[in-house]
């Protein structure tokens, strides 16, 4: 099926969805409330059977925040991008990790380098970051911390001994 | 909550016995906790395993990563376009042809360039050199873990070849930044194709001997069948793609069932693990897929060499980055370790709005808790190589 | 002069100790040339080839020096005496043994009536050693590793102690020196081929066994170099880690002694006519023989993991040797 033809399937079902023709993938805008009964929708539906959740992404635009989810079909081989947005400043997203149990640790990616927080996650904290660190690289406006534990984190001057070596 | 994780119950003991067995030792309060890594010679680079134990019994592995993290989605934000494909070697950096091949094709379908036969061709044989490289590396280590010091140095020695061939190519042994958005980095050396045959006629007698040597060992099997078993379900539900993947018995491979790069004009046959010394989807059907996968790459590559047309590879190589579409795109690649998903969203400018790599092993290691609980801390080391991960592609 | 003759005694055997420690320690240092070249063999590359010119056979004295000269590092939270104590008790257990070996006719150390049971008891000693490491080391994968060893080791007396009866009852006596008398004459006249095929199946269980007590593999789980990075001896560097390699060393000649002397005729020359050849050529010749076919196997196969060992050994080679006894012990009583 084609991502035209399940977002349609899906709003005959009575879900709130958005088809977005975006090029050269195009997606479907699920607003934040429906995420969960949309995901649920996808898994189990015997037609559409998304088994499998292959990636989910994190992404700060300037308005609001924006989580990514790439779902494939084992059975019937077909793919469909989902996304939904959030708030700058409250970016909270349910978790879909009780539906396909690969996204606990790609959430706790998103949270690390992004930093949306994924209500009801069985274990959320830092996974590629050390868990003091402060800060989510991946936002725009991101600036790194100088120090880290007293290492300094940007180029210092070379010290140079008094025998000029 | 959906619960998959499968208790690897030891052999010899019922399901009821490790219920009563399990009580008992939380109990009396006995485990242990240990780490395992960062620096350690069995997890096949920094991963730190966080291992409660009873005994010799494992009762819990959290896996902790991030010892390798080099920023790359970040660093991809901030160079232009051609300027990613060395941090994308540096992924998966024992398959790095396969990391570039993810990314490249992710910026063609974005731009919309469509290479021509040969660049497709070249593409296809130097990433399925590579699969051998990687492959020789995986199982030479996965052997080294068990104690069988003599693969290793068997398969490196096969490799060595391999490294050679892609150093003549590219100019580098592991990181080459060769395959480049539109095209190649340069086209073939004089007399490269002959060396290739010379080392598929060279590496066809290898596979035989591996398997006299280490797969079809008395103590091998008894080390890894029936251990760490991966069922489908588990496999799917944590995103496990690959060889891992077909060792669980799922049939796919994106190379047959979603080709790309010409994939589709050779014939080959995606291995599948069958259970024939254990259940389907343990330890040894993981190692055995891919030996048997080495040989398909062989016919690949053999079908690559005969059926090589002429061309420019360089023909499709756009001038300048400056104006790119705006849009996003996702590409699934088969590399040796899973699949390399790449999204890329761009946003007009000379350089990605952002790029996310998702590998094959992120998710293997993530599944790892999953189906080793209750084995022996002997049989972790077993399990942990063979998935075969590399801390690259995990942390990238 | 007139020196009373238990000090002429002492000063012979002071000698004979000198001269098995020397041995002992030129030994080790060969053996791991010899090693690093057979595993470069097998392993399809060439060895160690720089230092001494010639193949690299200085490499390990090289390498021994690097470990005399290195820092001596004791873990902050590690029990200091236990742990300075334990390789020297390990040496111990290995060195005991060289005492009942017969290098030539007139050539031992001590020619006890009990030998066999002597080295029996004596190579146990390296239980307590290995305890002792990875306990005293403060290091959870050191204590994983001793106590594996400490399993595998104990299990492992039992078959053989029981396989090295079997000579001791077609002999008739304990005593090594006598075994090797008994097997004069050509090889035919050797135990491993006396009560064929009983006595060969004892040879084989004993020279299985005797690997999994030098911790080799595929038994040398308690140093699983892959997984427990050198188990029991993690935490030792520099001087007290080349007292356990040479205690390693000495144990796999001492075993390999054991069974060319008690199973291939010791220090006896295969044909009669070669006998002109003296007796510790062949002695050490056969021992070194077996000490190859250690190093061969460690390369070619990989390790069991410790319940399959304890399996191996308690389900396999128990009753093998027991039944091997019973039959052998038949065999003497019914034919003679």
């Amino acid at each position: 099926m084609t991502p035209e033809q399940i977002s349609q399937q899906l709003a005959a079902d009575g879900l709130s969805v958005t088809y977005q023709d975006s090029s050269p993938d195009p997606h479907i805008l699920v607003p934040v409330e429906s995420l969960i009964d949309v995901a649920k929708m996808l898994k189990e539906d015997p037609d559409l059977s998304f088994d499998s959740l292959m990636c989910l992404s994190g992404l700060d635009w300037p308005e609001h925040f924006e989580v990514v989810y790439h779902l494939f079909s084992y059975k019937y081989r077909h793919r469909v991008t989902l996304k939904v947005h959030c708030s700058k400043d409250n970016p909270t997203v349910p978790t879909v990790s009780q539906i396909w149990p690969t996204a606990e640790w790609h959430e706790r990616e998103a949270f690390d380098l992004v930093g949306i927080k994924f209500d009801g996650h069985p274990d959320p904290r830092r996974i590629l970051l050390p868990e003091d660190w402060e800060g989510h690289p991946l936002r725009k406006d991101d600036q790194p911390p100088t120090h880290w534990h007293d290492i300094p984190l940007t180029p210092q001057p070379s010290i140079i001994a008094d025998d000029g070596n | 909550m959906m619960e998959t994780k499968e208790l690897n119950i030891p052999l010899g003991m019922t399901p009821e016995r490790w219920e009563k067995f399990n009580l008992v030792s939380r109990a009396s309060g006995e485990r242990m906790t240990l780490q395992m890594g960062p620096q350690h010679p069995a997890t096949h680079g920094v991963l730190r395993l966080e291992l409660e134990t009873d005994g010799e019994v494992v009762t819990k592995v959290t896996p902790y990563i991030g010892y390798l993290h080099r920023c790359f989605e970040k660093m991809a934000e901030s160079v232009t376009y051609p300027q990613i494909i060395p941090y994308a070697d540096r992924m998966d950096y024992l398959s790095s042809m396969n990391m570039e091949l993810g990314y490249v094709l992710a910026v063609e379908k974005l731009m919309g360039i469509e290479v021509n036969e040969r660049v497709q061709t070249l593409r296809v044989l130097v990433c399925e050199l590579n699969r051998i490289g990687s492959h020789c590396v995986a199982l030479g280590t996965y052997g080294l873990d068990l104690g069988a010091w003599t693969p290793l140095l068997y398969l490196f020695q096969a490799r060595e070849h391999i490294l050679d061939l892609l150093e003549e190519l590219s100019g580098a042994r592991m990181l080459f930044n060769y395959i480049r958005i539109g095209g190649l980095a340069n086209d073939l050396p004089n007399g490269w194709t002959d060396k290739v045959r010379e080392f598929c006629d060279f590496m066809a007698p290898k596979i035989p001997e591996l398997n006299d040597l280490l797969s079809y060992n008395k103590i091998f099997i008894e080390r890894t069948a029936n251990v760490g078993v991966m069922s489908p379900e588990v496999a799917i539900a944590y995103g496990v793609t690959g060889p891992n993947l077909r060792a669980s018995g799922v049939d796919w491979d994106m190379r047959r069932d979603a080709p790309y790069s010409g994939y589709e004009n050779y014939e080959f046959e995606p291995q599948l693990g069958r259970g024939e010394f254990g259940q389907v989807g343990d330890c040894w059907d993981r190692y055995i897929v891919r030996v048997r996968e080495m040989d398909e790459s062989l016919k690949i590559i053999r079908q690559a060499l005969d059926r090589l047309p002429d061309g420019d590879v360089k023909e499709k190589i756009p001038r300048s980055f400056g104006k790119m579409p705006v849009g996003e795109v996702y590409i699934s690649t088969e590399a040796p370790r899973g699949e390399l998903g790449i999204y890329l969203v761009s946003d007009g400018t000379n350089k990605p709005y952002r790029v996310k790599a998702r590998s094959g092993a992120y998710c293997a290691v993530s599944a790892l808790p999953a189906f080793s609980v209750g084995v022996l801390i002997a049989d972790l080391v077993a399990i942990v190589a063979s998935i075969d991960i590399v801390l690259g592609e995990v942390d990238r | 002069m007139n020196i009373p003759q238990p000090y002429l005694d002492l000063a012979i055997k002071i000698v004979y100790l000198v001269g098995v420690l020397l041995f002992l320690t030129v030994f080790a240092l060969l053996a791991v040339w010899f090693e690093r070249k057979v595993s470069a063999h097998v392993q399809d590359r060439l060895g160690p080839m720089e230092t001494g010119k010639w193949h690299g056979w200085s490499q390990t004295i090289a390498d021994t020096i690097k470990l005399l000269i290195k820092e001596d590092i004791i873990p902050i939270a590690a029990d200091k005496k236990l742990f300075r104590l334990a390789p020297y008790v390990v040496f111990i257990g290995s060195l005991a043994g060289f005492a009942v070996l017969p290098f030539a006719a007139n050539l031992i150390g001590s020619d006890l009536n009990i030998g066999v049971y002597y080295v029996i008891a004596v190579t146990s000693l390296v239980v307590i050693g290995i305890l002792m490491a990875g306990w005293a080391s403060n290091n959870k994968w050191a204590l994983y590793g001793a106590m594996r060893s400490a399993a595998q080791m104990v299990s492992y007396e039992i078959p053989v102690a029981l396989s090295l009866l079997i000579p001791v009852i077609m002999a008739g006596t304990m005593s090594m020196e006598q075994i090797v008398h008994n097997q004069a004459g050509g090889f035919w006249n050797w135990y491993v081929f006396r009560t064929f095929p009983f006595s060969l199946v004892g040879f084989v269980i004993y020279f299985w066994a005797s690997l999994a007590e030098t911790n080799r593999t595929p038994f040398d789980i308690p140093e699983a170099e892959s997984e427990l990075v050198a188990g029991y001896h993690v935490e030792y560097s520099g001087m007290r880690f080349a007292i356990f390699f040479l205690a390693e060393y000495g144990n796999m000649f001492v075993v390999s002694a054991i069974a060319s002397t008690v199973f291939l005729g010791g220090w006896q020359a295969p044909f009669p006519f070669l006998e002109f050849i003296p007796g510790p050529f062949w002695f050490i010749g056969k021992a070194m023989t077996l000490v190859l076919i250690q190093m061969w196997i460690r390369w070619t196969l990989p390790r069991l993991r410790v319940d399959q060992l304890m399996h191996v050994c308690w389900k396999i080679f128990l009753p093998f040797s027991f039944a091997n006894l019973l039959l052998v012990g038949l065999w003497v009583v019914l034919v003679g």
